[in-house]
């Protein structure tokens, strides 16, 4: 069946872009809309044209690589499914399909499709895990968890970290995101011991780059795994705990330490050896 | 057509992987008390590369890195999560014995080992075992939501090749949550400032002087800028080659061009030809369907696999009634059933395609049928079991496995082979470090079903921040080498003559044209099943297309920016040449053993024959020499501990 691409170029990061139109000719029902896209690529580089760049790894929804907007919604027509598992079943021939890169002022493009998606690692960085050294974990039996609490930890832990939620969101937030990894640690006793330094640091640091969440709601329906909006009245509720307990002084601030206030001002990546912070374990030596 | 062995490689002196002798199971404690250490307050003065930030590099890097080297880590995604451990499904095994069911150590090692069809290396097989009880320990504490049980307790479940239940999960998503894990830990420390990541940056060559790996040659994705990084020891866990066969369960950037690099700077090649067909992958439905989506093995817990007695029965599945039915896994192999081994059922289900039997619009498959289990537990309970899996499958065919059975077929999955390593999971360079899927020491000839999510965590975490430490220490007070030094020069050269190279060539074909006729000739050539004719055949047929490669290739757009075909272009390029040594290894190894099945070689009952007398040993291959043939170095294998015997899942 033949198919419009009405598709977004841009050669990186600096350059203007602009929609081109393509065509193909003969595409099948079963085929993902990224086969789509290697299709039309295939058919570019056979005439020496540069093909769309695109971010995809998996296709099968669980890398999180792949994230466009397909006729302006994050993915593509149906809802909570990622871009590699939308199929062209759901066009009709002679449809124009328009592909552009996820619009998002944290999401710089880089090139085509591709955006620059660092930010959402910035806020994990800034506190989303748990602070245990290789080998000093306990027998794990000695850590009992309610079943329930065990699958609704796994409900929040199946982000696959792709930015749906936020291309979806008219002010760029990423409430979702944050929030399912704060609710996916809080569920579990292991998360307990940093849970309000945690999700402070994680606040803070997220709202220097990305929008403030007003309560729109459209980052659910975008989200292919299923995160749902409870997460983010868990992140507002444990962010407000934290706020209170810090006013108490019950809860230490990091923000003095030099790497926290390098990671949210950048560049997040390189580190001076310098400047490393002195583990305190080398003082024992 | 020739296929005389001789004239295609070399044989070499015997290897040795150094690993301690005695009682295999005391041998890792004792180890452990030999190897040096390095003070704390030394440790910031030594530089670690870590390329990689899957599960084995994530955890190295992480680890090393709250030891207080300075790690710096590569990876080619744009986020550590998205390594292709992300995408493991059914579980990670462990011998916690949490069940009363005769588990232990020993007997995953045994299983291990036995799965392997003993062409693994006992005493790393072991560790691997002894290990695997931390592992759970350090996931679970990390936050991993594995799955419970109503008490609180951790469940387990039962997965393809064994009969006692010691497989940890999360959902079907359990290599998901144990990548988040490890990249959880590898931000904390670049939030700590010990640890510099840099993401999509490919590593294209490693720096080897004076007999050394001192470093790598890079290449930033989006500004094609190529610089050498330096470093006192450099860890490969760059994950496995199965991408190769262009459709295989593989995600898509997966490559071979680290290690294969490694391997052409002097590092020997483990067993290249070991490769693991997954059974239940979906079978192909077009010609442009990118990949084989895999379903998990756990499915065969609670599937019956099936095909009609009759070849080119067309009927619906529901209306061929039993008696028309064989369920071929259970007639087969009664004591397994439907959880025998990966190897022996994906040439079971082979044997029915080639017989006519497969069922589906393209008749490439065979079913697995939950009808029985559905039966006994309802439905609910399915859809809490496999609840994505299912939506996974009815997203990809359109039809729903509660109510018609799924069709599956063999799809290639994994790599036993890899990097040669020693027991400290160092190569033959020195200083150079290879650990999970890139390395080649666990599982022999067949990997068991979850023992890779295991062992890429037991590297990763628990071995090789001890024995880098150990190959270190000595060499404290050494500089990193200068970035003006001349064999860094010579690489650095070597990398972007070879991107210049790739676009200069000017020709008519895309890469993944090539990639696709590289898959299809290894599938014919080099995969469920193979014969020598077939091989010698497959081996020169890949050499011509390699030829063709170079002469007809075309890369469009240029270096200085995120070009995906560049990189496509430069990853096939490295694997048209792990191909042929591919099939090479495949030729040179006449006997079947586990996954590797030489039809020459099999019982009158169509069962894998092993030629215990010649080839109890690994192959590792060094690169061609000025005759032009590769030289293959045996490391023979001894089995005290677990006496080899005839795997027999009868
Ligand atoms: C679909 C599927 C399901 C599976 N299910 C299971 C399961 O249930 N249980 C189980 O035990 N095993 C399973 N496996 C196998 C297992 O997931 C892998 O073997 C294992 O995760 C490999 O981990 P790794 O750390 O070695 O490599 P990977 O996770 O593949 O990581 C490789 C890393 O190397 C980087 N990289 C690669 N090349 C370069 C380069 N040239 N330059 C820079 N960086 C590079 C990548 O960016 C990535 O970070 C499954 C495999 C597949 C494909
Ligand atoms: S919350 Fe959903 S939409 Fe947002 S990053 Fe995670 S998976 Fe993607
Ligand atoms: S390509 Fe991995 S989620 Fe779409």
């Amino acid at each position: 069946m033949r198919l419009i691409l009405d598709v977004w170029r841009q050669d990186d990061a600096a350059s203007p872009g602009r929609f081109e139109r393509y065509e193909v000719a003969e595409a099948t029902p079963e085929m993902s809309l990224l086969e789509l896209l290697d299709m039309l690529n295939a058919q570019l580089v056979t005439e020496g044209r540069d093909p769309i760049a695109f971010d995809h790894d998996c296709r099968e929804g669980i890398c999180g690589s792949c994230g466009v907007m397909i006729d302006g919604r994050p993915h593509g027509p149906v809802d909570s499914t990622p871009a590699c598992l939308q199929r062209v079943r759901n066009y009709a021939a002679g449809d124009i399909v328009t592909i552009e890169p996820f619009r998002a002022g944290a999401f710089p493009v880089i090139r085509d499709l591709v955006v620059d998606r660092s930010s959402l690692d910035r806020i994990i960085t800034a506190g989303g895990y748990i602070s245990t050294a290789t080998n000093a974990a306990p027998e794990a039996l000695t850590l009992p968890v309610n079943k329930h609490q065990a699958e609704a930890a796994m409900d929040h832990a199946a982000c696959i970290g792709c930015g749906a939620c936020v291309a979806a969101c008219p002010n760029g937030a990423a409430q979702l995101f944050a929030g399912a990894k704060v609710a996916h640690l809080a569920e579990l006793p292991q998360g307990q011991v940093e849970r309000y330094e945690r999700v402070r640091s994680m606040v803070t640091t997220m709202e220097d780059m990305f929008g403030s969440c007003t309560n729109y709601g459209e980052c659910v329906p975008a989200c292919p795994a299923g995160i749902e909006l409870d997460v983010i009245a868990h992140l507002n509720r444990d962010f407000r705990r934290a706020v209170i307990h810090e006013r108490r002084g019950e809860q230490p601030r990091r923000d003095d330490v030099p790497w926290l206030a390098r990671l949210r001002s950048g560049p997040w990546l390189q580190s001076d050896p310098d400047d490393r912070p002195t583990d305190d374990r080398d003082a024992d030596a | 057509m020739s296929i005389d062995l001789d004239q295609r490689r070399a044989i070499g002196d015997e290897i040795h992987g150094a690993a301690p002798t005695g009682d295999v199971k005391t041998l890792w404690e004792e180890h452990l008390l030999n190897l040096r250490l390095v003070n704390p307050a030394n440790r910031r003065k030594f530089k670690v590369i870590v390329v990689g930030t899957g599960l084995a590099g994530a955890g190295a890097a992480s680890t090393l890195s709250e030891l207080g080297y300075q790690v710096e880590a590569f990876t080619l995604h744009d986020a550590p999560r998205r390594a292709h451990s992300v995408a493991a499904q059914g579980g990670i095994n462990a011998a916690k014995a949490y069940k009363a069911d005769g588990d232990s150590v020993d007997r995953l090692f045994r299983d291990t080992v036995k799965g392997g069809d003993f062409r693994s290396r006992e005493a790393d097989v072991h560790r691997l075992a002894e290990l695997s009880v931390r592992v759970i320990d350090h996931l679970t504490a990390l936050g991993v939501p594995f799955a419970r049980e109503y008490g609180g307790q951790i469940a387990t479940r039962s997965f393809g090749g064994v009969q006692v239940s010691r497989t940890f999960y999360a959902r079907g998503q359990t290599g998901q949550q144990l990548q988040l894990a490890g990249s959880q830990q590898l931000l904390k420390e670049v939030g700590a400032g010990r640890t510099t990541l840099h993401t999509r940056v490919e590593m294209l060559d490693l720096i080897v002087a004076d007999g050394r790996a001192v470093g790598i040659v890079v290449r930033d994705m989006i500004t094609g800028e190529i610089r050498p990084v330096t470093a006192h020891a450099v860890i490969l866990a760059t994950g496995g080659y199965g991408n190769v066969y262009f459709k295989s369960t593989l995600a898509k950037s997966s490559n071979v061009t680290a290690t294969w690099r490694a391997h052409k700077r002097g590092a020997l090649f483990g067993n290249p030809c070991f490769v693991q067909f997954h059974p239940t992958s979906l079978p192909l439905s077009n010609e442009w369907q990118s990949k084989t989506t895999l379903m998990s093995e756990s499915l065969r817990n609670d599937g019956r696999v099936w095909v009609p007695k009759q070849p080119g029965d067309d009927r619906a599945p529901g209306d061929i009634p039993e008696q028309d039915r064989d369920y071929y896994l259970e007639r087969m192999y009664p004591a397994f059933g439907n959880l025998a081994p990966r190897d022996i059922s994906s040439r079971a289900a082979k044997l029915q395609l080639d017989a006519g039997k497969g069922v589906g619009p393209l008749r490439n498959g065979v079913y697995l049928d939950f009808a029985d289990a559905i039966e006994r537990l309802g439905r609910a309970t399915m859809e809490e079991r496999y609840g994505n899996l299912f939506e996974l499958y009815i997203d990809a065919t359109g039809e729903d496995p509660l109510t018609t059975p799924m069709r599956i077929a063999p799809g290639p999955h994994f790599v036993m082979g890899g990097l040669w390593t020693d027991y400290n999971q160092m190569s033959n360079v020195p200083g150079l470090f290879v650990g999970g899927e890139a390395s080649f020491n666990y599982h022999g000839a067949n990997r068991l079903g979850a023992n890779s999510l295991l062992s890429a965590s037991v590297d990763g975490w628990f071995v090789i921040p001890w024995t880098v430490a150990d190959y270190l220490a000595p060499r404290l007070g050494t500089e990193v080498l200068g970035h003006d030094h001349p064999d860094v020069v010579a690489a650095v050269a070597d990398a972007r003559a070879r991107v210049e190279r790739l676009l200069a060539v000017g020709g008519t074909t895309a890469p993944d044209h090539y990639h696709k006729e590289l898959g299809q000739l290894l599938t014919d050539h080099v995969g469920v099943e193979r014969h020598a004719e077939g091989l010698a055949k497959g081996q020169d047929a890949i050499r011509e297309l390699r030829e063709d490669f170079w002469r007809n290739v075309r890369v469009v757009g240029h270096g200085a920016q995120l070009n995906q075909e560049l990189e496509r272009a430069g990853r096939l390029a490295d694997y048209l040449e792990l191909a042929e040594l591919m099939a090479l290894d495949a030729l040179d190894r006449d006997e079947s053993a586990g996954a590797h099945f030489r039809s020459e070689h099999q019982t009158s009952e169509g069962e894998a024959m092993r030629d215990d007398e010649h080839w109890t040993s690994g192959s590792a291959w060094a690169t061609a020499g000025d005759d032009g043939r590769p030289v293959r170095h045996s490391e023979p294998l001894t089995f005290e501990a677990v006496p080899l015997a005839t795997r027999s899942y009868k």
